[in-house]
């Protein structure tokens, strides 16, 4: 029996130091080609497939033909795999750790750049950044370039037209055209006119449900909260995101007129307040796509829902820029800007990185992938590739198009791209919830906030 | 004959403990080693000790309250499955028509997966609270109770047939000794066939303890630990501390490894104690 002891031992033990060993051979050869950066002659005859992890997943079949067409031109295989929503930050960790890891991923901006840093290769001399058309947009850091935004974007209250035509022909309506409503006050007091009528107007409420379920709760945590963060953080000197990445703390200056337009929301809902922490981003534009409510905020990557409900005609899809009873918003615009920014694994074998950039620059040049951005992704696409008449064409890529140049309009900067973390951000929603249920005061979910903030800035 | 065992166990032994060192020892002691370390993936780490120890009880009160959370719910699903399971068990065993029909239907939820449970559960659970208007997420305690409910009709048929078997493993010669010796159902019960039992019970008391403990996927789908981090078990926090939030990696890592200590110390603990009552036959 001792021999047999021993003979386990030393099995065990062996296995262990192999095991040690392949742990340490994996790591020496991963830091060998760190940070290098594809040139453009580097040979990719070699590279058979590339990995791009997606985090869109609406758009992900579209995705997918593309990839099946860039198979069949070029003859390099696109995996595309696609994180669920809200979860692409998880789906990137694991993959990173495997041997075969994403070649094309994604980062959200500054914050995300800082935690993959390691990961993104320096883009400053590929062909996709030399085509951006405002570079001062991409993810920079020092001399280098790592990440390279693909898509611009802008979010508002999406309004339906019909039911607001319906509503300014009935009697005592606080407002004739939509062209009066340029301030939170006006928006309020029709809105809330709208739900006293709202059996007349065939609605269930003015807005859909404010989708609290956890995941889903990012129209009010990151996109609603861009509010009081671009007012708190555009101060006339510096850029709006580098003040707020930059700040140790806080102050939530605006914070009732977030408080405003949230209580606006639900309030003047579909839905029951005790009811939303079950709905999901899905049950709200289905609602505002059957017809069921006037208004939703979202952004113009919601066209598709609005779309497959089939009931709202698309001429009456038009945008409203979210007002929250600040000094002077009868200027603002929608919110407009991006966090989608493309990165390249600086992890992998150069080839790998070259021939990635490859199928960018193919997607961002070529007819085909030209067409495939403008129809089937609905991208307003940054690249000085993509002409005038290259534009989505749907309803809310239109607007979007048509706010931006408006005179005398000045468009929200995304600005919670400095927001300190995920893990913030989810706190935040995490307290909104409690908040709508009753359970937690107003000035507790703002103390929260700001203590949050401070010690996940710290971090 | 011994001798030939002893000459030939390394040799045949050799592919299950290779297989049992690659997927068991190695990750184990790579884990265990991350705990120490500051890590994004695993290839790159660097040393802290026993930072992230500290982090992990320090930083936030998630995991005590985790901690807290999974204890409640463990006792109470423990106690509710095993006692309805056993009184299934018992009337199982009773000369009732189409007992094996019902024996069948009740082990059924256990085939199903545990994330698929947790949406059925909560459109279910959801349903029937919209008429209170509310939701699962509306308070704490409708999670807890969700949460065992869920549980108890997954593990309750499982554990009714571990019970079944123990049951009818009883010699009849001993029912009917006590019943010749004046026994009523009640002494029956308590002092012929729990005792004779008790192995049954020390494994069924093992798969629930632990199950209950270890839950994950019932947790994530039904509530993902809202309203806020209110329902959050222990396996659900330390994902979300791992994967959720950024530098957090070798905190999780420490987290898992206390919560792997808890769940040894707890399971062995109960199989020391329960072992120790069962009877020779």
């Amino acid at each position: 029996m001792r021999k047999f002891k021993k003979v386990l031992a030393g099995t065990l033990a062996g296995v262990l130091a192999v095991g040690a060993l392949a742990g340490c051979g994996e790591s020496n050869g991963s830091s060998t080609n760190n940070n290098t950066t594809p040139t453009n002659n580097t040979d990719t005859s070699g590279v058979k497939s590339i990995y791009f992890l997606n985090f869109k997943p609406e758009i992900a079949d579209k995705y997918e033909a593309i990839a099946a067409k860039y198979k069949e031109e070029k003859g390099v295989e696109v995996r595309v795999q696609t994180a669920a929503s809200g979860e692409y930050e998880k789906t990137l960790t694991s993959e990173m750790a495997k041997s075969d890891p994403p070649t094309i991923f994604q980062i959200n901006g500054p914050v995300g750049y800082e935690n993959w840093k390691e990961y993104c290769a320096d883009l400053k001399d590929s062909e996709l950044y030399q085509l951006v058309s405002d570079k001062s947009l991409a993810v920079k850091s020092g001399d280098g370039v790592y990440g390279i935004p693909y898509v611009v974007e802008g979010y508002g209250i999406i309004y339906n037209n019909a039911i607001m035509t319906k509503y300014f022909a009935t009697e005592g309506a606080k407002a004739a055209s939509m062209d009066e409503i340029n301030s939170y006050a006006k928006l309020a007091e029709v809105v809330e006119d709208m739900t006293a009528k709202k059996a007349d107007l065939g609605i269930d409420g003015v807005f859909a449900a404010t989708s609290l379920k956890t995941g889903d709760d990012w129209r009010w945590q990151t996109h609603l909260m861009n509010m009081p963060l671009y007012y708190e953080f555009n101060t006339g000197t510096g850029d709006v995101i580098t003040n707020c990445l930059e700040a140790k703390e806080l102050e939530f200056k605006y914070a009732d007129n977030y408080k405003n337009i949230f209580d606006l929301y639900t309030n003047n809902s579909t839905t029951e307040k005790n009811l939303l922490g079950g709905k999901t981003v899905a049950d709200s534009m289905a609602e505002f796509a059957a017809g069921k409510c006037a208004m939703v905020q979202n952004g113009n990557w919601a066209w598709g829902d609005i779309k497959a409900g089939g009931v709202v005609k698309e001429e009456d899809v038009k945008y409203l820029p979210i007002y929250t009873g600040v000094a002077g918003e009868e200027t603002q615009g929608l919110c407009i800007g991006t966090e989608n920014y493309f990165a390249i694994n600086s992890e992998v074998d150069e080839a790998t990185q070259k021939a990635s950039m490859d199928f960018l620059v193919w997607l961002f040049t070529s007819e085909y992938g030209k067409k495939a951005v403008v129809n089937d992704l609905g991208f307003v696409a940054p690249f000085t590739s993509f002409g005038d008449d290259e534009k989505p064409t749907d309803p809310l890529a239109k607007e979007v198009l048509a706010w931006m140049e408006k005179d005398g309009f000045t468009s929200v900067k995304w600005s919670f791209a400095g927001i300190p973390s995920e893990q913030w951000k989810n706190d935040f929603g995490a307290s909104l919830l409690k908040y709508v249920q009753g359970q937690k005061e107003w000035t507790d979910v703002v103390a929260d906030a700001k203590a949050s903030w401070a010690s996940e800035r710290s971090a | 004959m011994e001798k030939a065992i002893k000459k030939w166990f390394p040799l045949f032994a050799l592919p299950t403990l290779v297989s049992f060192a690659i997927a068991f020892l190695v990750p184990f002691a790579m884990g265990l080693y991350l705990s120490f370390c500051k890590f994004k993936t695993v290839k790159k780490t660097e040393f802290v000790g026993f930072d992230n120890y500290i982090k992990a009880f320090s930083n936030d009160k998630d995991f005590l309250n985790a901690l807290w959370f999974t204890t409640k719910f463990t006792i109470v699903s423990v106690i509710t499955i095993n006692l309805i399971a056993f009184i299934f068990a018992m009337l199982l065993t009773k000369a009732i028509k189409g007992t094996n029909f019902f024996r069948t239907i009740f082990f059924m939820p256990n085939l199903i997966g545990g994330i698929v449970l947790g949406y059925i559960w909560s459109m279910i659970i959801n349903g029937v609270l919209y008429y209170f208007n509310a939701t699962i997420t509306t308070d704490a305690n409708y999670g807890f109770w969700g949460l065992v409910i869920l549980m108890n009709w997954q593990l309750i048929g499982y554990m009714m047939i571990i019970y079944i078997s123990g049951i009818q493993n009883i010699s009849p010669d001993l029912i009917e000794a006590a019943e010749i010796d004046g026994a009523n159902a009640w002494q029956r019960l308590i002092h012929v066939t729990l005792p004779q039992i008790m192995p049954s019970i020390t494994i069924c008391l093992f798969l629930t303890l632990t199950n209950s403990f270890k839950l994950f996927d019932q947790n994530y789908a039904l509530t993902a630990g809202a309203p806020g981090k209110d329902t959050q078990m222990l396996a659900l926090d330390i994902y979300n501390t791992f994967y959720g939030r950024v530098g957090y990696q070798g905190v999780g890592q420490a987290k898992a490894v206390v919560f792997f200590i808890i769940v040894a110390a707890i399971a062995l603990t109960q199989l020391y104690l329960t072992r120790s009552k069962e009877v020779e036959n």
